[in-house]
C-alpha cells in the first residue's frame, strides 16, 4: 500500500499547470451546482422582506424596496393566536419526541444488539420488516384507538410511538452502534459483578452518546417538519404545531398577505437550520458511519 | 412523512459480524446469566412489544379486517368481502393515483440518485472546501419535506414566478408548472431531487471505503476513467447503491405532505398531482370511508412489498460483497 501511495503524495506537492486548472475546474463545477441548489433557499430569505407585489414576479434574489411589515404580519400569528405560541406547540412535541427517542430506543437496542434471548432474532426481523412498511397501513386503526381513547386532538398520539420504541430506523441505528462496542466490556464488567442494568447505565449509555446525538437532532427535525401526524390529529388551531399553522394561513390568508407567509415560512425553517449549523459535523459523520459501517 | 435522512447498512453484512462475536462469548457464559438475560432481555423489550402490537401489528391486522368491509367513520359497515377491492380496480381516482405514483417515482429515484452520485464522486477527491461544499449540499435535505418548503415551491412554479419567467427566456410558453398538468408532477420530482444530500453522504462513505489500490491498479493496466468507474467503482459501491435505491423507492411511493401542500387533497390540477398517500388520507379522512380506503392501503403494502422482493431478488445477482463469496 505505500509503495502504492508514495509517489501520488510525492507528484502532488509541486503543483503543475494542469492540475491547478483541474483544482479550478472542479471548483466551478460545484459553484455552479451550489448556486442552483441554494437558490431556492435564498430566495425565501429575500421574498420575506419584499413588498407582497413584488414576491412572486421578481425572480432576482435580491429585493428592490425593503419593507419589515411581513415579519411584523408574521409575529401575530394567525386568528388571534400569536405566532411564538405555534412555535411553543411544534417545540414542545419536538422536545417529548427526543425524549420518548432516547430512553425507548437505547433499551430496546440493547436488548437487541447485546443480550441472547430466545424470540431476540424474530423481534429484530420485526424491526428491520417495519423499516420498510408503508405507514399509511395502520393510520386508520390508529386513528380509531387514539379517538376510542379520547385523546384525539391531543399531542399524545403525537409522540406516544417514540416512547414505545416504534421508530425502527432509530432501533436500527442503536442496534448497529452497540454491536460496534467490544464484547469484553461487558464480560469484564460482568466479573466484577455488574448486572445488566449496571452495564446499561455506565457503560453502554455513555458509550453511545454519539449515536444518542445523532437521533436526537433528526428526532427534532423530522418532529419540526411532520406535517400528517398534526393534520390528522390537531384541529384546534391553539394547539397547531408551525406545519399546521403554515397550512392554515396558505389557506386563509395568503391571497391576502402573501409576504406575511413567507415570513412565517422562513421563522420556521431557521430553527432547523440552525441546528444543522451547529451540529453539522456530528450529524453528517453519523449517517455516513451508521450507512456504511456494517 | 418525515423520515430522517436514510441511513443504514447492506443487510448482509450486518449479519455476518455479529456471528462471529457470539461463539467466542457464549462459551464463557453460565447458565445464571442466561437466564438473566431471558429476564432483562424481555423487561428491556416490553414497551417495543406493547407498542408493537397495540400500534402496528394489531392495527395492520384490523386494516386488513376494515379492507373487507365498508366500514364508514359514522355510518359504521358490514362485511362486503372483496368489493372494495374490485370497486378499486374500477375506481377512475385508483388509475389517476397509480399514474402519479409511479411515474414520480420513476422519475425522481433515479434522478435523485445520479445527481448525488455524481457530487458525491466530485466531493471524495481530495481537494480543499470539501467539508463546506458537503454541508451545503446536505442542507436542503432538512427543510425540503417540510410545510414551508413546499410553500415556497409553489410560489417559484406559479404563473409568472421564477420558473415561468427564466424559463420564457428559452421561449417556454407552458406558464408556471402548478397550473400546467402536463408538467406539475415536475415540481414534486425537483423537490425530491432538490434533497440529493442525503444520499449522497452515504455515498461518499461508500466512495472512500473503495481502496485506492484498486484504481491505481487499473490504472497501470490502462484502464480509463470510465472503464474503472463502470468496472472498480460500480461493483463496489453496488451495496450502498442497493441500500440507497431501495430505500429511496421505498420513501417514494409514500410521499405525502409536500404532495398535500402543492396540489391539495383532489390533486390538482386536473389530478395531476394525485399522490397514491394522498388519495388515501382524502378517503379516509375526509370523505371517511376508511374501509375503501383500508383497501387502498394495502393495496399500497402489497405493491411496495412486490417492489422490495424484486429488489432484494436482483440484489443476489448484482450486488457484490468485497471480502465475502459472493451469493
Amino acid at each position: 500500500m505505500t509503495a502504492a501511495t508514495a509517489p501520488r503524495t510525492i507528484t502532488r506537492k509541486p503543483r503543475t499547470p494542469a492540475e491547478r486548472g483541474k483544482s479550478l475546474l472542479w471548483h466551478l463545477c460545484l459553484l455552479a451546482a451550489l448556486v442552483v441548489v441554494l437558490y431556492p433557499a435564498f430566495w425565501v430569505v429575500t421574498a420575506s422582506i419584499k413588498p407582497n407585489a413584488d414576491i412572486i414576479t421578481d425572480m432576482s434574489p435580491i429585493p428592490t424596496t425593503i419593507t419589515w411589515e411581513n415579519f411584523a404580519s408574521a409575529f401575530d400569528g394567525l386568528a388571534g393566536v400569536p405566532l411564538w405560541r405555534f412555535f411553543w406547540n411544534s417545540f414542545v412535541i419536538a422536545a417529548l419526541s427526543v425524549v420518548g427517542i432516547v430512553v425507548s430506543c437505547s433499551i430496546t437496542a440493547y436488548a437487541l444488539g447485546r443480550l441472547e434471548f430466545p424470540g431476540r432474532k424474530a423481534m429484530f426481523a420485526v424491526v428491520i420488516a417495519t423499516l420498510l412498511l408503508p405507514g399509511q397501513v395502520m393510520l386508520i386503526p390508529q386513528y380509531l384507538i387514539f379517538s376510542e381513547l379520547d385523546v384525539v386532538n391531543t399531542i399524545f398520539p403525537l409522540v406516544i410511538g417514540k416512547f414505545l420504541a416504534l421508530d425502527a430506523f432509530f432501533v436500527f441505528m442503536y442496534v448497529q452502534f452497540l454491536r460496534g462496542i467490544p464484547r469484553e466490556l461487558d464480560q469484564a464488567a460482568t466479573i466484577d459483578g455488574a448486572g445488566h442494568f449496571r452495564i446499561f447505565f455506565s457503560i453502554m449509555l455513555p458509550l453511545l452518546r454519539p449515536a444518542i446525538v445523532t437521533s436526537s437532532i433528526f428526532t427534532f427535525i423530522g418532529s419540526w417538519n411532520d406535517f400528517m401526524g398534526p393534520l390528522i390529529y390537531l384541529h384546534e388551531i391553539e394547539k397547531f404545531p408551525l406545519p399546521r399553522l403554515l397550512q392554515s394561513y396558505n389557506n386563509t390568508e395568503a391571497v391576502s398577505n402573501y409576504g406575511g407567509m413567507m415570513a412565517m415560512t422562513l421563522l420556521s425553517l431557521v430553527p432547523v437550520v440552525l441546528f444543522f449549523l451547529v451540529f453539522q459535523k456530528f450529524l453528517i459523520k453519523g449517517i455516513a458511519t451508521s450507512g456504511v459501517k456494517g | 412523512m418525515s423520515a430522517p435522512p436514510t441511513a443504514a447498512p447492506p443487510a448482509a453484512k450486518a449479519g455476518a459480524a455479529p456471528a462471529k462475536q457470539k461463539k467466542s462469548g457464549a462459551k464463557r457464559r453460565s447458565a445464571i446469566s442466561r437466564r438473566g438475560e431471558l429476564l432483562t432481555g424481555y423487561t428491556f423489550m416490553t414497551p417495543w412489544i406493547i407498542g408493537s402490537l397495540v400500534f402496528t401489528v394489531g392495527p395492520m391486522l384490523w386494516s386488513l379486517y376494515l379492507s373487507f368491509t365498508d366500514y364508514h367513520l359514522i355510518l359504521g359497515g358490514d362485511f362486503i368481502g372483496f368489493d372494495n377491492y374490485t370497486a378499486m380496480f374500477a375506481d377512475p381516482m385508483f388509475a389517476r393515483a397509480v399514474k402519479v405514483t409511479l411515474l414520480y417515482v420513476v422519475l425522481a429515484v433515479p434522478l435523485k440518485l445520479a445527481a448525488s452520485l455524481a457530487v458525491a464522486m466530485l466531493l471524495t477527491q481530495k481537494r480543499r472546501g470539501i467539508g463546506f461544499y458537503r454541508a451545503a449540499f446536505y442542507m436542503p435535505s432538512l427543510i425540503a419535506m417540510s410545510v414551508g418548503m413546499a410553500l415556497v415551491w409553489k410560489a417559484l412554479f406559479a404563473a409568472d414566478g421564477p420558473q415561468d419567467q427564466f424559463m420564457s427566456l428559452f421561449g417556454w410558453e407552458g406558464g408556471g408548472f402548478i397550473g400546467n398538468p402536463d408538467v406539475s408532477i415536475l415540481m414534486l420530482v425537483l423537490l425530491s431531487v432538490w434533497t440529493f444530500g442525503a444520499p449522497m453522504v452515504i455515498f461518499m462513505a461508500g466512495l472512500l471505503q473503495v481502496p485506492d489500490e484498486l484504481h491505481e491498479a487499473a490504472e497501470v493496466d490502462g484502464a480509463g476513467k470510465w472503464h474503472r468507474f463502470v468496472h472498480i467503482t460500480i461493483p463496489m459501491l453496488s451495496p450502498v447503491i442497493f441500500f440507497n435505491v431501495l430505500m429511496e423507492t421505498v420513501h417514494a411511493f409514500q410521499m405525502f405532505g409536500p404532495a398535500f401542500i402543492i396540489g391539495g387533497t383532489a390533486g390538482g390540477p386536473a389530478w395531476s398531482t394525485l399522490f397514491y398517500t394522498v388519495r388515501i388520507y382524502a378517503l379516509a379522512f375526509v370523505d371517511l370511508r376508511m374501509g375503501y380506503a383500508s383497501a387502498w392501503a394495502w393495496m399500497l403494502v402489497l405493491a411496495v412489498g412486490v417492489v422490495t422482493l424484486i429488489m432484494f431478488r436482483a440484489a443476489k445477482n448484482l450486488v457484490y460483497y468485497a471480502g465475502e463469496d459472493n451469493k
